[in-house]
């Protein structure tokens, strides 16, 4: 019988000692969502074009048409358009991710497979926060170029718009991931939507301007990341301030505290 | 140099002791049967292995990377098969194991997934989703899918666990020709069968523990004899030979509608007249041990 040669000699790459966080690791995970991506990008593609195109004519244009004309003289359609990335980037952020993890923890016993080869807790959340982070980033400036579309005059500023959306993004995923380490069945959903996401989303100043609400309410927005995505938008479309610096400080944080809150409860569910 | 190397090592879940100071060592090359019925913890020291689980105590020991801390390079080098289907059933077959050629930093991906495709004899399905492949099919491709680095070790948790025998038979044969390769294999499996078949070695896990360990033929010849004698009848006639048996200090087990009369050949006027007599088996071995039926 002829001499067998073991497998590992012929592919296996050197052993060497692994580091965290390496990006062939962070790497090896996105493409996986970029596989599964590949297989339902039309159907996600279509609501997210649709969804902001629905509203800027329910809200937009009728509202417009009927009872607000514009608001700090801006015309209300563009008011609405530049606040709706806000509302793009949060259900195409949050929401994914927490169902979309639960679903590849409960379901699919995805992250079982993945941890199973060289990739830890920290690559695999990193992965996923980024990969919803650059999907969400982009989906996020459609409502405007819809509002574009709708009149609304192209500006340099708005060039930075895809940057302020990957960031707020990335802090809403990791917001949706450690939610979906956190609760116990999928209904519990219902809460953190309920109870965040949709007061988020209310009180972002997208349809109307936030210090027309009680004061209270107005120092509460000033922590809530989709009201200084939507301010930071705004100020993309019709000229920044110097405050937009803070704004940008603060969801930067925001990315930057829920990673590692999405991090701790994930290897707190993962590993036993 | 051992593959894998535990030492006294404690895995609890609460008030439940899943690994319960266990003691184990696999040199490089062998395939290794864990056999054990549900619930001994053989799962749980398959996480052990991989970093999925953190021991409370002891001491681990793969491929000479200490674990936890060195869990991810160890990882490395190893590959796992799990015991449930975890394939991304929407992505194609060769998108299956080219995600994990990448995850494993194979430098060549394209080399990887042929020879992987090859392993489980998928090259005409490779474009295929896996939710169209068979569920043979499937099984093959999540063998392929752990070998895609060519690993050093391969831990295989249950891999034919609720499969139809001619699945497990295909199965059997490729895990056949991993072992010709020169690859360890440590295999949890609560199958007497594919222990006997597959295993150099077997170690009967119990209650967290190890409580036998050695070749097949040696285990059977250490705990069971030469010879089991069946003896089948109503249940009175059954209960009737059983306290013969035991009278002279023989092992009897229930052996479905049978008791099994076990290394009957070691006291004259054992075995019943009506009694069917058969080779001892690794069967008898593992009910003895362990006291739970064999499947």
């Amino acid at each position: 019988m002829e001499a067998a040669t073991p497998a590992h000699e012929q592919i296996t790459p050197a052993p060497r000692q692994m580091r965290r966080l390496e990006p062939a690791a962070i790497a090896g995970v996105m493409s996986r969502e970029v596989s599964n991506f590949r297989t339902y990008w039309k159907g996600t593609t279509f609501s997210s074009v649709l969804e902001p195109l629905v509203y800027l004519l329910a809200f937009g244009l009728g509202l417009s048409a009927t009872l607000v004309d514009e608001v700090d003289g801006v015309p209300y359609i563009e008011f609405v358009g530049t606040g709706m990335v806000a509302t793009a980037v949060i259900f195409s952020s949050a929401l994914p991710a927490m169902f979309g993890t639960f679903v590849k923890h409960r379901f699919q016993n995805t992250y079982d497979a993945i941890l199973a080869a060289p990739v830890d807790v920290e690559e695999l959340v990193s992965a996923e926060m980024l990969w919803i982070g650059i999907r969400s980033g982009t989906y996020g400036c459609v409502p405007l170029l819809v509002t574009i579309a709708f009149g609304l005059d192209p500006e340099p500023g708005m060039l930075l718009v895809p940057l302020f959306c990957f960031v707020t993004a990335l802090g809403f995923a990791g917001f949706g991931v450690a939610m979906a380490a956190t609760v116990a069945k999928i209904d519990q959903f219902n809460y953190v939507t309920a109870l965040f996401v949709t007061p988020l989303f209310l009180v972002a100043g997208t349809f109307f301007p936030i210090d027309g609400l009680p004061e209270g309410v107005q120092v509460a927005a000033q922590f809530n990341p989709l009201h200084q995505l939507v301010e930071l938008v705004r100020g993309g479309a019709f000229g920044f301030e110097w405050e937009d610096l803070l704004r940008f400080g603060f969801l930067a944080t925001f990315a930057l505290a829920t990673w590692r809150v999405a991090i701790h409860q994930m290897r707190k569910r993962l590993i036993d | 140099m051992a593959a894998i190397e535990l030492r006294n090592v404690v895995k609890t879940f609460g008030p439940i002791t899943a690994v319960d100071g266990l003691d184990l060592e696999v040199p490089e090359g062998i395939c290794l049967g864990l056999l054990g019925p549900n619930g001994a913890g053989k799962s749980t020291t398959m996480r052990l292995l991989t970093g999925q689980a953190i021991a409370d105590s002891g001491e681990l020991r793969v491929l000479g990377h200490d674990l936890p801390a060195e869990a991810k390079t160890a990882r490395g080098l190893m590959g796992v098969v799990p015991q449930l289907d975890n394939l991304d059933v929407d992505v194609t077959v060769e998108d299956n194991l080219a995600i994990f050629a990448r995850l494993y930093r194979v430098p060549d991906v394209g080399a990887a997934v042929e020879k992987a495709l090859a392993i489980a004899r998928l090259q005409e399905r490779r474009r295929d989703a896996v939710d169209e492949l068979s569920g043979g099919m499937r099984r093959r491709l999540l063998l392929a899918r752990g070998l895609v680095h060519e690993p050093r070790l391969v831990l295989l948790d249950e891999p034919t666990v609720g499969l139809d025998p001619q699945i497990r038979t295909e199965l059997w044969t490729l895990i056949g020709d991993l072992k010709a390769r020169g690859t360890t294999i440590l295999m949890s499996t609560h199958y007497i069968e594919e222990a006997e078949r597959l295993a150099d070695e077997v170690a009967v896990m119990h209650q967290g523990k190890i409580i036998s360990r050695g070749r097949p033929v040696e285990l059977i010849t250490e705990h069971a004899g030469r010879q089991t004698a069946e003896v089948y009848g109503p249940p009175e006639r059954l209960a009737e030979a059983r306290a013969d048996a035991e009278s002279k200090g023989l092992s009897v087990r229930p052996a479905g509608p049978a008791i099994a009369i076990v290394g009957s050949e070691r006291v004259d006027g054992a075995i019943p007249e009506d009694a069917v007599v058969r080779a001892a088996s690794l069967e008898d071995v593992f009910v003895l041990l362990t006291g739970e039926e064999a499947e």
